[in-house]
């Protein structure tokens, strides 16, 4: 997956879940998504379709505030996940 | 054992103690035990040593609550309430001239914090606010519909959660201190209730003024999740095993007696005892273990925000809410008769009245309902001994 390819599906996770105030397409890969309406509640719901659409599972060592800060972030988080599926 | 605990000791065992039982029965200010706590100068002890205070760790705090809750319910709940405002302002006002200068305020004339997130329509829901700071210029203004503030009317300032500005969502909030003489307070309701009577939680309709310094910097999202919902849960916890502590002390003085007086026999009561000896372990070493881990994650702030953390933190106060009446109603079985009494040395009454408050203060099923939601996203089983 291209990372645009993979920035595209994180958005559409974004905003399938209502995960933020904003629609994600307005959003650049850098922007913090604190800062655009993210709660830490919602961060769960936003982990739950992330694993649904790119069938991985988060340990609990990646559920922390700087995993969930960007999309960039996200898509390293989500990159890192796909290769040690790839992997084992 | 520090200096300090020293100190909180003998507040605890000469002073609250002497007036816990007219603070309960009057529902008044333990005006006494603060006269002592400030002139033992403990009010001020999370202060940073730069500031004038005595750079006390959290551990130190628990400690304390723990000390004063087993003389005076009312009296250790109200140190714990300050000690949450002092280190919301400690940790996230470092880097901001007028919250240094409230630091060294808060050690060196033992000022009396007290707090305001409670707001009549949102009930228990501290992550939202109705009322906004409201700027003009370099000043605002904030009016808050406060239907709990302990102590409000004996504190020298109060810590106010309010939505960022005006046209801010409900859950974009910011906290501000605001001080005696900038702010009024219209008494709407007060505070007659089973137990803490003492913590005088009035409602009230809070109108402040101040200067745009006096907000705290860091969004209170962030400021909540690391330091004050933490704080507030092992402080209080602390306080909640202190009068359960209490509790037991009796009923093992109430078995002593026995024991003495019927000499080669044990007491029928001595295996309740025994049993709640066990809970009471359990309670103890719950909050012990979650104060060292937040002790551990403030060094390390990224872990400060795992949501592991957050459920460990939030167990501690629903755990503990709930073995403190479990372990005293223990307590109240061995002493029997004289437990249940108002009077005596074996009376249980007010430690019991005072233990309900806990599952109700912040409510019990809030809290897991908030953690139920956490929990869908953790998976590992973490070392014992990580
Ligand atoms: C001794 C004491 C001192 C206090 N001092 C202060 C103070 O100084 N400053 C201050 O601001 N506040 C203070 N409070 C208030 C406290 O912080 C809580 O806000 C308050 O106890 C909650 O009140 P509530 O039960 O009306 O509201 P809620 O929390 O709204 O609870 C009402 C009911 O709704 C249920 N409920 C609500 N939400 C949920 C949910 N999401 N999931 C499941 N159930 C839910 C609860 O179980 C409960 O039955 C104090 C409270 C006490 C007991």
């Amino acid at each position: 997956m291209t990372t645009s390819e993979l920035g595209h599906q994180i958005r559409l996770v974004l905003n399938e879940g209502g995960t933020l105030p904003v629609d994600a397409t307005t959003l650049k890969d850098g922007d913090d998504l604190y800062a655009a309406g993210l709660t830490s509640h919602a961060t769960v719901n936003l982990m739950l379709g992330l694993e649904e659409r790119f069938d991985v599972e988060f340990p609990d060592r990646l559920l922390r505030r700087r995993t969930f800060e960007s999309i960039d972030a996200i898509s390293a988080a989500v990159t890192e996940l796909l290769a040690s599926k790839k992997a084992a | 054992m520090t200096l300090l605990l020293a100190r909180a000791r003998q507040v605890g065992s000469e002073v609250a103690a002497r007036h816990a039982e007219s603070v309960d029965r009057d529902a008044r200010f333990p005006r006494e035990a603060f006269d002592a706590l400030k002139q033992a100068k403990l009010l001020g002890i999370a202060v940073p040593r730069a500031q004038g205070g005595d750079g006390a760790p959290i551990s130190d705090i628990v400690a304390v609550c723990h000390a004063l809750g087993q003389h005076c319910g009312s009296t250790a709940m109200i140190f714990a309430m300050h000690q949450i405002q002092v280190a919301c302002v400690v940790r996230h006002g470092q880097d901001s001239a007028w919250h240094r200068k409230l630091m060294e305020r808060l050690a060196g004339e033992q000022l009396l914090l007290a707090s305001a997130t409670t707001e009549a329509g949102v009930g228990g829901d501290v992550r939202s606010s109705v009322c906004a700071v409201e700027r003009k210029g370099k000043r605002f203004t904030l009016q808050k519909n406060a239907s709990v503030i302990s102590y409000g009317a004996d504190a020298d300032g109060i810590l106010v959660t309010a939505r960022r500005a005006a046209d801010a969502p409900a859950s974009d909030q910011s906290i501000v201190p605001v001080l005696k003489g900038e702010y009024t307070l219209e008494r709407t309701s007060g505070w007659d209730t089973l137990g803490m009577r003492g913590t005088c939680s009035d409602g009230f309709v809070l109108r402040a003024s101040g200067d745009i310094a006096q907000v705290l910097p860091t969004p209170y999202a962030e400021i909540s999740a690391q330091t004050m919902l933490p704080t507030t849960h092992l402080t209080w916890a602390g306080v909640w095993l202190g009068i359960a502590s209490d509790a037991v002390s009796r009923a093992r003085a109430f078995i002593r007696a026995e024991a003495r007086r019927k000499p080669g026999t044990t007491p029928s009561g001595a295996v309740r005892l025994a049993e709640t000896v066990n809970l009471l372990q359990f309670m103890r070493a719950n909050v012990v273990a979650a104060t060292r881990d937040y002790q551990r994650a403030m060094e390390q702030a990224e872990a400060l925000t795992a949501l592991s953390f957050a459920v460990e933190m939030n167990n501690v106060k629903t755990g503990s809410a709930q073995m403190a009446t479990q372990v005293i109603n223990h307590a109240l079985l061995v002493c029997g008769l004289a437990g249940y009494r108002n009077d005596g040395p074996y009376t249980v009454t007010r430690h019991l009245r005072d233990a309900h408050s806990a599952a109700v203060m912040i409510n019990n099923d809030r809290i897991l309902a908030n953690s139920a939601g956490l929990l869908l996203a953790l998976k590992d089983e973490p070392e014992l001994f990580a």
